[in-house]
């Protein structure tokens, strides 16, 4: 073999090197990002939109300009939290998909705030607790079926989050209901409301609110005892019961921390989102963030770090899509079918082989041409 | 309560139960052969949209081949992530449904606002009785159980399904290709899971929404659990769910149901999955390899 038929396969080697060990998992995200808006893009010409406009309204709704920055952050918030919730369970060893109902309920928790008035600040900080003590609450009834009966937590997690789906509207419609507008539920009093961080968009300090719970939440998984066992029977339940770690209190555990975060997803929304400060019938402010956490959470590999990242990318995805929706007529659920395809491909441990085996036939190819 | 009232709530009954059924049963035939998919919740809603979409462009019977095919195309897609590329079930399930709730919010959207009712001529047509139409896929439901359990419990192809959930070594070392059985049971659970989705648009209900599957799929899943592998008791727990999931329908019909708000009664489903799954849990055994990818040493 002669150094110039090597060439190109040492380029590849290099380029190998380069991607697939240093980068692994961060470029595996980055491949299934890019999978979900192709077939994203596939799905929206064969409904005869153009995919081009589509993803330059989006960029640009997202990241263009100080109110696009804004709003993508906005949209992040909630994700952030709903995306710990899901990723601390994994670390734990399960799947929860809870984090849907539990931000109802932990908006509605806020919403009570409407009721009583205190001096601002102590209000704000009430409703907080009351939400993230609603979401910690509401995750329990999973968590326990999960530790006393072995219930699939798949299973119940759904379970009751359709439960929570209809008590929701209940309430709303008929406990909730403001008096003048029967369309909400009372709204939030400026006292408990999060200050608007930037003026004139729908950005508030609960973006740091979001971000200090994800330090939080860093700390008590890699700084802790209590979080290490956490990590540990998640990782191998077997041996962590030899080791002695109480593998229902780590479940139990997981699951509050996660409802909490959850909950205060749902308070984020309710207190810090302009205009209405309420929940208005069908939920519209809240359905969905849970799902998308869940997104968020594969994508930034369940570590908070990765979370932060992960959640500006689906929030500037989701902001995107506004401008998509009005610039190119596109509609808003496309996200949803993005992040479905990016959680698939996720799901596959050997992507990263799958593309080996491309890359090998590159090198077959280029070995050929130069031969 | 007369007996033609009687004979309504129980055609109401029989035909929420359909769904579960059809979805548990299909089900039951992956998990013995060692997958967990919860992605057929989604396989619910992406057959219901499909189906419809065919049957009002061609007709029902199209309509519920189309919803069939849309169930296999995404049970092949799930078992070769989760056979021959070694995937995480519960992600991939997850992914689907998350697609699947966008690909038909999407759809809907795109399509227009004239689009999500079937027009009745398209629809599947029902046997007239005195408390209502009939479908003809409820006989599909009925008998098919029956059919499950005999090919699973007296044939050798449903023992070699059972040996590759038990023990894919085994099988594998008796000549069996583990994942090729694991691909067609999966992909038979995403065919009948079609059909339970198409049937819902194009027979049961008429029209697609975008929350339309509601949980069904999960539900089966719970059937699944309940059923401890037997299409049988998949058929009965298909009957308990489909009575409660019809309840808020046709409770309001009855004199003094106004005191119970529609919301509750809409929870019961949910509720009664959630108490029939830890009462029956820890007496069901399941395959041992239930879950995991086989590989090769």
């Amino acid at each position: 073999m002669s150094a110039r038929d090597r060439a190109p396969d040492l380029r590849w080697r290099a380029l190998k090197r380069r991607t697939l060990t240093g980068l692994n998992p961060a470029f595996e995200s980055l491949l299934a990002g890019l999978a979900g808006l192709l077939i994203g893009a596939i799905v929206m010409a064969i409904w005869k939109y153009n995919p081009w406009k589509a993803y330059a309204a989006m960029f640009s709704g997202a990241f263009g300009d100080t109110f696009g920055i804004a709003s993508s952050l906005a949209r992040a918030t909630p994700l952030i939290l709903t995306a710990l919730t899901f990723s601390i369970c994994v670390r734990a060893g399960m799947f929860n998909i809870g984090a849907e109902g539990q931000v109802y309920v932990g908006a509605l928790a806020a919403a009570c705030v409407g009721y009583f008035s205190l001096p601002p600040g102590l209000h704000l900080i009430v409703g907080l607790a009351f939400a993230v003590v609603a979401g910690g609450l509401w995750s329990l009834g999973p968590a326990i079926l999960k530790v006393t009966r072995g219930v699939n937590e798949v299973i119940s997690t759904i379970m009751f989050n359709w439960i929570s789906h209809f008590l929701g509207f209940y309430l709303v419609a008929n406990i909730m209901v403001d008096r003048i507008h029967s369309e909400r539920t009372v709204s939030v009093p400026p006292s408990a409301r999060f200050p608007l961080l930037v003026r004139g968009t729908d950005l508030s300090y609960a973006l740091f609110a979001a971000i200090a719970f994800a330090v939080v939440i860093y700390f008590i998984l890699w700084h802790t005892v209590t979080g290490y066992e956490v990590r540990a029977a998640g990782l191998n339940p077997t041996a962590a019961r030899y080791g002695g770690i109480n593998s229902r209190r780590t479940m139990l555990l997981a699951f509050i921390l996660g409802g909490m975060g959850a909950g205060l997803a749902g308070a984020s929304m309710v207190m810090g989102q302009p205009p209405t400060f309420a929940i208005t019938s069908g939920m519209g402010e809240v359905v969905n963030l849970g799902f998308d956490g869940m997104a968020v959470a594969m994508v930034g590999r369940n570590h908070p770090i990765g979370i932060l990242f992960a959640a500006l990318f689906f929030g500037g995805l989701t902001a995107g899509a506004r401008a998509m929706q009005m610039r190119a007529g596109v509609p808003l659920d496309m996200v949803l079918l993005v992040e479905g395809i990016i959680v698939v491909a996720l799901a596959i441990p050997e992507l990263a082989r799958v593309f080996r085996i491309l890359e090998h036939r590159m090198v077959r190819f280029l070995r050929r041409r130069s031969a | 309560m007369s007996l033609s009232s009687i004979w309504g709530i129980l055609l109401i009954t029989l035909h929420a139960m359909v769904p579960i059924t059809l979805t548990a049963v299909g089900e039951v035939f992956g998990e013995t052969a060692g997958l967990f998919n919860i992605g057929l919740e989604g396989i619910l809603l992406l057959s219901a949209f499909t189906g419809a979409l065919a049957a009002t462009a061609a007709g029902a019977t199209v309509g519920l081949f189309v919803g069939m095919g849309t169930g296999a195309l995404v049970g092949v897609l799930f078992s070769i992530i989760n056979t021959y590329w070694k995937g995480n079930q519960m992600v991939t399930g997850i992914g689907i449904n998350l697609f699947a709730m966008g690909f038909v919010g999407f759809g809907l959207t795109a399509m227009g606002p004239g689009f999500s009712a079937i027009p009745a001529a398209r629809r599947l047509v029902a046997i007239p009785t005195s408390g209502g139409p009939f479908s003809p896929i409820i006989f599909v439901a009925i008998v098919f159980p029956f059919l499950a359990y005999f090919f699973l419990r007296r044939t050798r192809a449903g023992l070699i399904l059972k040996a590759v959930g038990e023990s894919p070594e085994a099988a594998d070392v008796a000549g069996i290709r583990v994942n090729l059985v694991r691909l067609l049971a999966t992909t038979f659970g995403g065919v009948l899971a079609g059909l339970a989705g198409a049937y819902m648009s194009v027979s049961w209900i008429g029209s697609v929404t975008k929350g339309m599957s509601a949980g069904r799929g999960f539900i089966a899943l719970a059937t699944v659990v309940f059923s401890g592998l037997n299409p049988l008791l998949a058929l009965l727990g298909g009957l308990v769910f489909g009575f409660f999931d019809s309840l808020a329908l046709w409770i309001q019909t009855l004199p003094g149901s106004k005191a119970v708000p529609w919301q509750f009664l809409a929870m019961s489903p949910y509720i009664v999955t959630l108490l029939v799954v830890a009462g029956v849990i820890g007496r069901v055994r399941f395959p041992k390899a239930l879950g995991e990818p086989y590989k090769r040493e």
